[in-house]
């Protein structure tokens, strides 16, 4: 059993290491002379990395059902790498239909940034509470995963075509908005890098903290720069955070995670200094010059098909299954648990989206602008919800 | 109804016809309505069929109707919606609070003065307040209309086109084409192709039509339907008859009257059974998990539990007659169900007091040698109980789930989970009473000098199963909602209406073509059409011009 755990979690960094080859094999294609969506030989290799890669991580998810018993979907790592991996699949679809080589160059590091992110969470294997034995788990859970993926493929068409087409000769709202797009990408690799860093050095403070009228403890694993309002540091490690956590904050963990956001959008910062310094000017004026030769309106084509596709598919597993699921575990179909709100909410934004693009003509940049609004609503549901607001189904 | 002749192909049009129904040329006077005047193309969402809203505008059915079937007004709503449910997530609604907390002191304590304010706004049960559910009203009410609208005169004009276009129609598509030479060789392989790649051809008189995937248009009108049959789903349940929705605690040994059911239907809770992770052996594979959660992790809820029937329902619970009907184990995710009922695993209660066993003995007494004994049952707990030496020991007060609020006895709740008494004690042939309050692990003498103490001697506990009973008339209708829904979604999503125009002029020949989606896919179709001729591909009149124009510019 120990062996396939391994075998297991082996494939996984397989695939992480496939992905990123493939990256710059995408990468590769943009020094091509000929035009975009032409087969050439470095597009060949990163499409093929790229599948090898997913085969890789299916079995990963394969082996991994087998030690558990049960579809690895069930707790915050393994839901999230299964969206990564759903997003590859989701792009390798999308991509033999248009054939659009820059589309890997953007949505594969998304995948592997989702992939990292996953790992940081906990990784062990985790028994099953009775609600979430049912078969509507995998059905639920993979449907939506895949719903989600490919309306993340349509997010990253529309963040090429932003990039691509906003005037970056002078400030503008709009170019403040892609950088600040471009940021939180920025954030989520820093809390990958500062988290894996402070793992490696198997750092951790402990305090003491009254909760609820009872003393609680926690473990961060960050230097706090934010502590529990009221902490006595436990452990022996000589240090003290530089103020507490805002007293309104709710939950044990409250504090920790508020400490962990710090850092985040510390190390994002610094990285985004960082690159504006060797850039020397706005990180999307920067990359704009490489897409010159991508067909803005195969962008805008493919950023709607991914949602004309994807709705359908997300509407099936995140309303209809859940649904099902929820009349079956908890009596009632639909409960406003804030996880389902957020799931309605993404329903209603993507109509709203069909409805402006087909009844108002919004094409091109507004309609991407949308696909990235909804992608935050998704991410907001798959990461601030579970963080932030607890509800039935958070996992962490 | 005044009609529009056209002076191309002479077909009567209903008023306000943007493009004849037949051959499609432009009906000048009504450009405006689509938008088409300062346009190189034409507006092809609606075929520029004339619908009512673009027409009527009088009276204040008009102009409801109107306001109804904006597209524009409807995603106000949706917005609008968007925002407020987002807004009903900020902080928890009252039902995830915990239960026994006063609402308005709960959301200031927890959430401060922002807290207070989502209270006082009503927020904390947004989603059932009067003006969600109006929003969620106006957005079904605007589906309606708006679909109404549109359906109709698109059916009629897509049934009464004709291969034969008017040649403004057909310049003004967006994929269009113009060959000088074109013989009718390739003219004929050209539609062979068109054939082969399943689009269905009419002809007339040499110009072409070719149609693929019309059904498609409809998928919207279904989809819109589906959600109108889950709404009003939904509204259904407020009739009393469509929605049961009851709770129903049993002890384990019990047999209760299923609430909802009037009086013909019992469950018995044989055995209610709480199992955790990391009794088995299998669960050797989540250790690492269970010691991070430090706690318990709960594996399985269940209740062992009979359906009874009452034969004799006349009388009303007074004298029933039970046969069994059914017997299975209801978890979580396992309903039990029966006649239109489900009962749902929801909650339960551990070790609740069956019955408490107490005796009375001198207090000075070192021994405690009994005086004598009683049980107190807690299901029906007496008023008095007559022990064997002749005391009598009245129950003043019962606190079946005691705790002490600012030095007050109280009670938390009317379950027996941790009962106390105040008992009143006659000494046998007296009037006079001694006070003993007792409880478990409590024996309290309140004057100091009472001359008997009660003494807990025995209890028995036992589990409690806590389950909901729905009888759900509405989810048939939900369900078709949902089933149509998805039906008309695929269908408008996975398929596209694509049509292909060949138009003979002179020696050579026009394509123009147009779909509602999926240019690239239509776009491709041509390319196998005139592969191998010398028919010019299509141009893509759009990328050129950028020249769109949305519908309703100006509402
Ligand atoms: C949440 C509610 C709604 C959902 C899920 C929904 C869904 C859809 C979908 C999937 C389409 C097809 C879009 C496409 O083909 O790209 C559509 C089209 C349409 N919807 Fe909705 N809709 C909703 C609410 C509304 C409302 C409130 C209106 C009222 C104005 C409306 C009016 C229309 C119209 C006019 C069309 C175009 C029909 C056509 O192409 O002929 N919808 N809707």
């Amino acid at each position: 059993m120990g062996d396939l755990v391994t075998l297991s979690s082996n494939s996984l960094y397989l695939a992480f290491i496939l992905y990123l080859l493939a990256t710059f094999f995408f990468a590769g294609t943009i020094r091509d002379k000929r035009s975009e969506g032409s087969k050439t030989f470095s597009s060949k290799i990163a499409i093929t990395l790229t599948i090898i890669g997913f085969a890789s991580q299916i079995f990963y998810f394969i082996t991994r059902w087998i030690v558990s018993g049960h579809a690895p979907v069930s707790n915050l790592f393994e839901y999230t790498t299964f969206f990564g991996m759903m997003l590859v699949f989701a792009f390798i679809i999308i991509y033999f239909i248009y054939r659009l080589n820059i589309l890997g160059l953007f949505a594969l590091p998304v995948a592997l940034l989702i992939i990292a992110y996953a790992s940081m969470f906990p990784t062990e294997i985790s028994p099953l509470v009775p609600s979430l034995k049912s078969h509507w788990l995998y059905i639920h859970v993979t449907t939506v995963s895949l719903g989600q993926a490919i309306l993340a493929v349509s997010f990253v068409a529309g963040l090429i075509y932003l990039i691509k087409e906003i005037d970056q000769s002078k400030k503008s709202k709009k170019t403040t908005w892609l950088e600040i797009i471009i940021y939180s990408i920025f954030t989520t690799l820093g809390f990958i890098i500062i988290s894996s860093t402070f793992n490696a050095m198997d750092y951790s403070v402990t305090f003491e903290f009254p909760y609820d009228d009872q003393v609680s403890t926690v473990d961060y694993h960050l230097p706090p720069i934010a502590g529990p309002s009221g902490a006595t540091l436990v452990s022996d490690n000589d240090v003290s955070p530089l103020f507490e956590a805002p007293g309104w904050m709710q939950g044990v963990n409250a504090a920790r995670k508020f400490n962990t956001i710090l850092w985040s959008v510390i190390a994002g910062l610094g990285l985004y200094v960082i690159a504006r310094v060797v850039l020397r000017k706005r990180v999307g004026a920067a990359i704009q010059p490489l897409l010159s030769k991508v067909n803005r309106d195969l962008l805008d084509e493919v950023s709607y098909r991914a949602v004309a596709i994807g709705f359908p598919i997300f509407t099936l597993g995140g309303l209809i299954f859940a649904m099902i699921w929820a009349q079956q575990a908890w009596d009632r179909f639909w409960g406003w648990d804030p996880k389902e709100v957020w799931a309605l909410i993404t329903f209603f934004f993507y109509a709203a989206f069909l409805h402006l693009r087909l009844s108002r003509g919004w094409h091109g940049e507004r309609s991407a602008w949308l696909a990235v609004g909804g992608f935050a609503i998704i991410m907001f549901n798959l990461i601030a919800v579970n963080l932030i607001i607890a509800g039935l189904h958070s996992y962490a | 109804m005044k009609k529009i002749v056209c002076d191309s192909c002479g077909h009567q049009n209903p008023e306000g016809t943007v493009l004849c129904q037949q051959c499609g040329k432009p009906i000048d006077q009504n450009q405006y309505i689509d938008g088409n005047e300062n346009s190189k193309l034409i507006n092809m969402r609606y075929e520029g069929s004339a619908r009512r809203s673009k027409t009527h505008n009088k009276s204040i059915v008009d102009k409801t109707w109107n306001f109804f079937s904006s597209v524009k007004i409807g995603i106000w709503l949706i917005s609008i919606t968007i925002i407020a449910s987002a807004v009903g997530t900020i902080f928890p609604q009252e039902m995830y609070i915990p239960p026994n907390v006063s609402a308005s002191e709960h959301y200031r304590d927890q959430y401060g003065i922002l807290g207070q304010i989502y209270y006082q706004l009503g927020f904390h049960n947004l989603y059932s307040s009067w003006w969600y559910m109006i929003l969620i009203a106006l957005i079904g009410i605007s589906i309606t209309i708006a679909s109404i609208d549109r359906v109709v005169p698109l059916y009629k004009a897509l049934n009464m086109q004709k291969p034969k276009r008017h040649e403004s129609f057909l310049k003004r598509q967006r994929l269009f084409s113009s060959t000088e030479q074109v013989s009718e060789d390739d003219k004929q392989k050209a539609i062979t192709t068109l054939k082969s790649i399943r689009y269905k051809v009419t002809e007339e008189d040499g110009h072409v039509l070719a149609e693929k995937g019309r059904f498609s248009r409809w998928g919207p009108y279904i989809n819109h339907i589906g959600l109108i049959i889950f709404l009003l789903g939904c509204l259904f349940r407020f009739i009393p008859f469509m929605y049961i929705d009851e709770y129903v605690w049993v002890r384990e040994g019990e047999t209760v009257l299923i609430p909802g059911t009037e009086g013909l239907y019992y469950i018995e809770n044989k055995d209610f059974i709480l199992e955790t992770y990391g009794d088995s052996p299998e669960d050797e594979r989540f250790k690492e998990a269970l010691q991070k959660q430090g706690g318990m992790v709960a594996k399985n809820y269940q209740t062992d539990a009979v359906i009874y029937k009452n034969t004799n329902p006349s009388a009303l619970g007074l004298d029933p007659e039970l046969e069994k009907f059914k017997e299975d184990s209801i978890r979580v995710n396992h309903p039990i169900k029966f006649d239109d009922f489900a009962l749902y695993q929801s909650s339960y209660q551990q070790n609740e007091f069956e019955s408490m066993s107490f005796k009375l003995h001198r207090t000075d007494d070192p021994e405690e040698e009994s005086l004598g004994s009683f049980s107190v049952n807690l299901a029906n707990p007496e008023n008095e109980y007559i022990l064997d030496n002749g005391t009598r020991v009245v129950i003043d007060q019962y606190f079946p789930d005691y705790y002490l609020d600012d030095g007050e006895p109280r009670s938390k709740s009317k379950y027996p989970r941790n009962p106390a008494y105040v008992f009143l004690v006659y000494p046998p042939g007296q009037d006079d009473y001694e006070i003993s309050f007792a409880g478990i692990g409590r024996n309290v003498d309140p004057t100091g000098n009472n001359e008997f103490k009660l003494g807990l001697q025995d209890f028995e506990v036992r589990d409690v199963t806590g389950l909901s009973v729905r009888r759900d008339y509405t989810l048939p209708i939900i369900s078709l909602g949902g089933l149509i829904f998805m039906i008309g979604v695929v269908q408008g999503m996975y398929w596209q209406h694509r049509r292909i125009w060949l138009h003979p002029k002179n020696n050579g020949l026009w394509i123009a073509a147009h779909t509602n989606k999926n240019w690239f896919g239509i776009k491709r179709d041509i390319e196998k059409v005139i592969n191998d001729t010398n028919i010019k591909m299509v141009m893509d009149q759009e990328e050129d011009q950028n020249n769109y124009q949305p519908e309703e510019q100006t509402k």
